[in-house]
């Protein structure tokens, strides 16, 4: 049966590792956006050894590309992009420390390996449910790249923002999982 | 020869791209109210209720549904006995594109193929609009439009069979899509397929057909049964909301068929995420 968690970032290997395909968290603290183009970037900097500009210990990575936000408000609609583009750069973010990510289909078995190799979690956000999601993020600030738009690294603060788990430190896929419960075979 | 202004559509574009950016059309949530009743997965049900609090929130505060707004897309029959006054139907739309995605911050999506620069700043904000004429009897132009997402835009396929693939091999090619694609375009999807005509022509059949009210059954009987059929097909993926499994997969199969050439058997395969946000006026 799944179960509901409310965690705190940053994360600890101790809140990941008790983490099961299919439950439900509701995050609060920091969260750090990036899709494609950011994480070109930020994978750079780690391989030439050079300083992030965030800390990337117990970090959720959160793949969004947010409209723009209406006046007097920290974002506009902010639901998750389709994650597979970033595979290749996911175990390296992981390996560095990083033990949370935030988006929507499925990831490559590389990126499923990390997950248990560095007691990371891959989080499945509602795919189009971006007004629902802007709502629960408080506050929004431009980090790093903003020359990327809607790609810029933003440093989000999210209160009980809604996720569920899909790739625990188990090596289980709720995708797999869910599907295989479901799949009618003729 | 009836006269239409120039502003008349570029304000009717504007006004129907802000609509559809924050409200889901009726048939659009009244399928996925359905699919939350009926679906069997707890996990998908309570993300379908997530859906339908996303579009309630949505409309009471003007947000975008989706923050990808999509790419605009229009259908525009215009009629033979009307004529605009002031400029071109195609600037007025992509005016009104322009104007409806900066006024409601609704996100601009389009950027140049290779260095991928957002085109904002040079084309115009989503810019250039995607838009299929065609000419009509009468003196109204008729604007079917829809914002179309990059996540189930992504998964669509087209190929062209030998004729001897026939139905079976329609069903089977769908099937593949849609069970490759998995959660990433968003399900619950609608499904347009474009059978027949040329290559390009079952392409836009199948854009076309995702146009169509869900749920509304097709004209042609032997077309409603075989969508009635591919529904069920899909729906034993298990796919679910979101990918996280369940019955409910696809709201709805939506086919266009065209009579094609006698050595060939077309088919296009469009998805559209649960996120439909379409619309149709009259100018
Ligand atoms: S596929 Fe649709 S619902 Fe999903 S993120 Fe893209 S536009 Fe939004």
């Amino acid at each position: 049966m799944s179960k509901t968690y409310n965690l705190t970032t940053p994360l600890t290997k101790e809140d990941t590792q008790k983490l099961k395909a299919g439950d439900i968290v509701l995050l609060n603290g920091t969260i750090y956006t990036a899709r494609d183009a950011a994480h070109k970037k930020l994978v750079d900097l780690i391989e030439a050894g050079e300083e992030l500009p965030f800390d990337l210990i117990g970090s959720i990575i959160y793949f969004v590309g947010p409209t723009p936000p209406k006046p007097g408000e920290p974002i506009g609609s902010a639901g998750p992009t389709t994650s597979y583009r970033m595979d290749s750069y996911s175990p390296t973010m992981l390996k560095n420390g990083s033990l949370g990510m935030i988006g929507k289909g499925k990831r490559n078995q590389a990126v499923k390996d990390a997950c248990k190799e560095y007691s990371g979690i891959y989080f499945g956000a509602t795919g189009g449910a971006g007004a629902l999601l802007g709502k629960k993020i408080t506050s929004a600030e431009v980090i790093a790249y903003p020359e990327l738009g809607p790609e810029a690294v933003r440093k989000l603060t999210v209160k009980d923002f809604p996720v569920t788990v899909i790739n625990d430190t188990f090596g289980n896929d709720l995708y797999q999982i869910g599907r295989a419960k479901y799949e009618v075979k003729d | 020869m009836r006269e239409i202004q120039y502003q008349d559509v570029v304000t009717a574009i504007k006004n129907v791209i802000i609509h559809c950016g924050t409200i889901l059309p009726d048939d659009a949530y009244k399928a996925i109210k359905d699919a939350h009743d009926n679906e069997k997965s707890p996990v998908a049900k309570e993300v379908l209720a997530q859906l339908l609090i996303n579009a309630d929130i949505a409309k009471d505060e003007k947000r975008p549904l989706c923050q990808d707004t999509g790419l605009a897309v229009f259908f525009v029959n215009v009629g033979a006995d009307c004529r605009i006054i002031g400029g071109l139907l195609r600037d007025a739309i992509n005016e009104g594109t322009e104007q409806g995605y900066k006024d409601a911050y609704l996100r601009a999506s389009t950027c140049e193929p290779f260095s991928r620069a957002n085109l904002k700043d040079t084309v115009g904000y989503n810019l250039p609009a995607i838009i299929h004429f065609d000419i009509v009897a009468g003196d109204k132009i008729e604007v079917e439009y829809a914002a179309k997402g990059g996540g189930s835009e992504n998964v669509s396929r087209a190929t062209v069979f030998p004729p001897a693939a026939g139905k079976a091999g329609i069903i089977e090619y769908v099937k593949q899509v849609i069970s490759d694609a998995g959660g990433n375009p968003c399900p619950p999807l609608t499904v347009g397929v474009g059978i027949g005509g040329t290559f390009e022509k079952a392409g836009i059949s199948s854009k076309h057909a995702l146009f169509r009210t869900i749920g509304s059954v097709n004209k042609d009987p032997e077309m409603a049964e075989m969508e009635a059929e591919i529904k069920v097909e899909l729906n034993k993926l298990g796919i679910g909301t979101m990918g996280m499994g369940g019955i409910e997969t696809v709201l709805a199969v939506h086919i266009e068929s065209n009579p094609c050439h006698i050595a060939s058997l077309p088919v296009s395969v469009n998805v559209q995420c649960h996120s439909s946000r379409h619309a149709h006026i009259t100018i």
